[in-house]
């Protein structure tokens, strides 16, 4: 009984998180214009969305900017921890602190904040501004993934590896970065994905002549989301939800081959 | 003889088809010290969260005080437990913790400041009562957990290998502090530990399982001095086991060499196994013992000198207060009373027994 | 040493120059006019009837709804941690895996499901129940703030339940405490970083959304977040705008200050 109303439970929650998105799905398939009605099943939103170059130019832009906001949040924030290893508490401290300026702030206050930064320094708004306030969002996400696996490492591994004659720089790639690698790449998806779906601080630091989909989006709410949009949302999600099930197999079965190599994951 | 107060029957436990206790009977008497003694994996700690009300055996009955309590939620027991890391509650002070289960039975404020006081009297912590677990050290920790158990009166008293924690001085303080307990409380102890050295030191009886089966029960001379199967003469402490034929009472061959020994009953010629404790090999000039050895490798420990010596195609290990260098060609001779024989394992039950090296 | 030093740079001089820079920019924009004396008329503005009242609102809407998340979300919590997953990181997944559906795609879906001759209004029909008539409403602004923002408070609240010794939990029942017993003197009380850190992940977003009011409240709603969002992008005053989000940020600090004191290993229970 007990267990009946746990699973009762979790699977209206999961109801109520998954509704919209199935919702979504059954959009992208139908035939009727209006998000209102069923008017039958088609494919031509999908055939549609190939030829259309303003979505796609804006998938396009989503896609470059997450992928070197978060490649040079990575490095940065990867960089970074090392540094605080060797730093005193206090300072580490501090470092923290601001860390958790951009993770506890309100997004509208970030983008504000950019948004006036790149007003007085007379920067052009467009594609490298947008690049830059996301690099900014990102790198905190790659601190507190690295961070943890940074603390649980051996300090002596390192020096062992310099007592043996290593260099210092061979010594963290041979020995210190496998062993933070996982809490890296954990590092490097989240940023990923908050860059993804990020809209309100791409809306402050866009500017005129570039959009993301999630700007795209916003613009289109008054007039009405154009059906393509939901097709590609769709090929997105799907995709995640494919290579998620692809790592989930390959992982199980290195896994099986070393199984104390699994710990990392994705750890929220 | 003192009277029984817990008995589990035929109690059986699995894990995901895996057998961890399987038909396991013992009783525990009033005020016994009781270790449960084994290797990991032994199903002693089963053994004990069953006793608990951590675990449901999935068949038999734990009988404590002639009601049988196997259903019985932990809460409702009239037993306490001291876990493996302490479990304390970092949240609370020691104050606090300690009066956690005296709250919990609206016990009066006065009755239980006073029992905080005595508990911590008892365990030598005056005075930390304000303290917050986080602040105390390991030996400090398990001596609020134990505090923080007893103070219920409970009549039985489980420990899961409280001491595995601490190092080797404190673990070893923490022995006598624990017997001292015991006799003070007047309470039986209920005690886990794959260290046979704290079993031992501190228990009444002992309990050798293995693989969720017990192996041997009895008193810490009896399980030293007359292991009943290979498995405890390996487990407690360090031996010679020779597969050996006792050709008929009171005569065993090893290793082609004629003992005399003590035992009968074993019928003639039949195979088994022989333990011979370290400390009891005696050596004696060559020719003058049973068999003749060479010294293959000596250790000064301190106490003696641990010595290896190869005799008739064996490694004889050997606890001696005199030193015979490297290379001494000596003879091996043995007291009849020091020759313990052991059935070889017959039946599944057994199987356990033999020795997975 | 200077290893290190190079390290630390890039991310040094990027926090400065992006989070701490624009920050003193927003201070400054609020405490000058336009001509660039000092005044605190732009803060003074958030006493004005409008500003209060948006204000006032999403104060209102932010509380009832981190409430709301805090309340499905703890059972929730209880019960993932108690299912003893192999996993756990095919919880966090569940949660995570929304996000890859564009965030106003997901809030505009809810849209369809409310409208009045949406999903839920059919189902509802065919029960013969009354229909929901609650689009363009506070209530389907607090509907979109829960959705989106309930896995911030799942996940915390989860990590501080599965850290919790199981040993300990068996040591509160073995003292003679019962199951709400056991509950209320440990389980809940080790589990409060957890809390705290969820509220603050739940009424920080809630309280300066504009989007969700944007998509979900109609345009008849204007919450804080709103007022200001248009005085930077509409109405071009970016010093009230600034003076306002000062307003804004007291509440946020108070947060901040009151997660990190629970947050004593400082590195944010969420991740």
């Amino acid at each position: 009984m007990i267990n009946f109303i746990k699973r009762f439970y979790i699977g209206i929650i999961f109801i109520f998180l998954y509704a919209p998105i199935v919702t979504l799905i059954v959009l992208s398939f139908n035939a009727s214009k209006t998000r209102a009605k069923w008017g039958g099943f088609t494919f031509n939103w999908y055939v549609s969305l190939l030829q259309d170059e303003i979505i796609l130019q804006a998938l396009w832009n989503t896609l470059i900017i997450a992928f070197l906001s978060s490649l040079i949040a990575t490095l940065i924030g990867t960089a970074a921890c090392v540094a605080m290893q060797g730093m005193s508490k206090r300072m580490r401290t501090i470092f923290m602190g601001i860390t958790n300026i951009p993770m506890l702030n309100a997004d509208i206050v970030t983008g504000i904040s950019l948004m006036l930064l790149y007003i007085s320094l007379g920067v052009r708004f467009g594609f490298s501004t947008i690049l830059l306030s996301h690099i900014t969002f990102n790198i905190p996400y790659v601190i507190l993934s690295v961070m943890p696996r940074m603390k649980q490492l051996n300090p002596h591994t390192y020096e062992a590896a310099l007592d043996l004659g290593a260099s210092h720089i061979h010594a963290f790639f041979k020995v210190v970065f496998p062993d933070i690698l996982p809490g890296v790449l954990t590092g490097f998806l989240m940023a990923f994905t908050m860059s993804l779906d990020d809209f309100i601080i791409t809306h402050f630091t866009k500017g005129a002549g570039i959009d993301t989909l999630s700007t795209k989006i916003y613009t289109e709410v008054k007039k009405g989301i154009k059906p393509e949009m939901y097709a590609l949302s769709t090929i997105i999600f799907m995709t995640v939800i494919l290579l998620l099930l692809v790592i989930n197999i390959f992982g199980k079965k290195s896994a099986q081959k070393a199984p104390q190599k699994n710990k990392g994951g994705i750890k929220l | 003889m003192k009277k029984e107060l817990i008995t589990l029957q035929n109690i059986s436990k699995s894990y995901d088809g895996q057998l961890v206790l399987d038909e396991l009977n013992l009783f525990i008497r009033e005020n016994e010290f009781l270790t449960l003694l084994g290797p990991s994996g032994c199903g002693k700690t089963t053994t004990l969260r069953i006793l608990g009300g951590f675990e449901t055996p999935d068949c038999g009955k734990v009988i404590f005080d002639g009601r049988d309590i196997t259903a019985l939620p932990p809460n409702k027991r009239q037993l306490n437990t001291v876990f493996q890391k302490y479990a304390l509650f970092v949240h609370m002070t020691i104050a606090e913790n300690i009066a956690f289960g005296l709250k919990i039975k609206k016990k009066s404020g006065d009755y239980i400041k006073d029992k905080i006081k005595y508990a911590l009297k008892l365990v030598n912590l005056e005075g930390y009562e304000n303290r917050m677990p986080d602040s105390l050290s390991g030996g400090q920790q398990q001596r609020i957990a134990i505090a923080r158990a007893i103070v219920n009166e409970p009549k039985v008293l489980l420990l899961d290998e409280p001491l595995g924690a601490l190092d080797l001085k404190l673990r070893q303080d923490m022995q006598y502090e624990l017997i001292r307990l015991k006799n003070e409380l007047g309470i039986t102890f209920i005690y886990v530990t794959h260290d046979q050295e704290e079993a031992l030191t501190m228990s009444d009886t002992i309990v050798v399982m293995n693989q969720g089966y017990i192996q041997q029960i009895g008193t810490p001379e009896k399980i030293y001095n007359e292991p009943e199967n290979a498995f405890v003469a390996d487990f407690i402490g360090d031996s010679n086991i020779i597969a050996s034929t006792m050709i008929r009472d009171e005569l065993v061959e090893i290793l082609g060499a004629r003992f005399a020994c003590v035992d009968k009953g074993f019928g003639e010629n039949t195979p088994v196994d022989v333990v011979i404790r370290p400390e009891d090999v005696e050596l004696v000039a060559e020719n003058a013992g049973t068999i003749n050895g060479v010294v293959s490798h000596i250790i000064f420990k301190g106490v003696h000198y641990e010595m290896e010596v190869m005799a008739n195609g064996f490694e004889w290990l050997v606890h001696s207060t005199k030193m015979f260098p490297v290379g001494t060609k000596v003879g091996i001779q043995v007291d009849p009373y020091n020759i313990q024989i052991m059935n070889k394992p017959v039946s599944e039950d057994e199987e356990a027994a033999t020795i997975d090296e | 040493m200077n290893r290190k030093k190079a390290l630390q740079a890039p991310y040094l001089f990027w926090s400065i120059m992006f989070i701490i820079i624009p920050l003193c920019m927003i201070f400054y924009y609020g405490f000058t006019d336009k001509t660039g004396a000092f005044t605190i008329e732009n803060i003074t503005a958030i006493a004005t009837a409008e500003h209060a009242k948006a204000l006032w609102l999403s104060m209102l809407l932010s509380l009832v709804s981190t409430l709301l998340c805090l309340i499905l979300a703890y059972p929730l919590a209880m019960i993932l941690s108690g299912m003893n997953v192999s996993q756990n990181s095919f919880i966090v997944v569940i949660f995570i895996l929304p996000m890859w559906m564009n965030f106003l795609l997901r809030t505009l879906a809810w849209q369809s499901l409310l409208e009045k001759t949406g999903v839920i209004n059919n189902i509802l029909h065919f029960l013969h129940l009354p229909a929901l008539n609650i689009i363009n409403t506070p209530t389907a602004i607090i509907l979109g703030m829960v959705y989106n923002f309930l896995p911030f408070m799942v996940l915390p609240i989860y990590n501080s339940l599965v850290k919790i010794d199981g040993n300990v939990v068996n040591a509160a029942k073995d003292l003679g405490a019962n199951q709400i017993q056991t509950f209320m003197r440990i389980i809940l009380p080790l589990s409060i970083p957890g809390v705290i850190s969820g509220i603050t992940m739940v009424f920080v977003p809630a309280l300066t959304t504009f989007v969700i009011s944007t998509l979900l409240g109609g345009s008849k709603i204007l919450l804080i977040g709103n007022v200001i969002e248009q005085e930077f992008t509409r109405a071009g005053n970016w010093y009230l705008g600034s003076g306002l989000s000062i307003v804004l940020m007291i509440f946020i600090i108070v947060n901040m200050v009151v997660s990190s004191i629970f947050d004593k290993d400082g590195e944010g229970a969420v991740l």
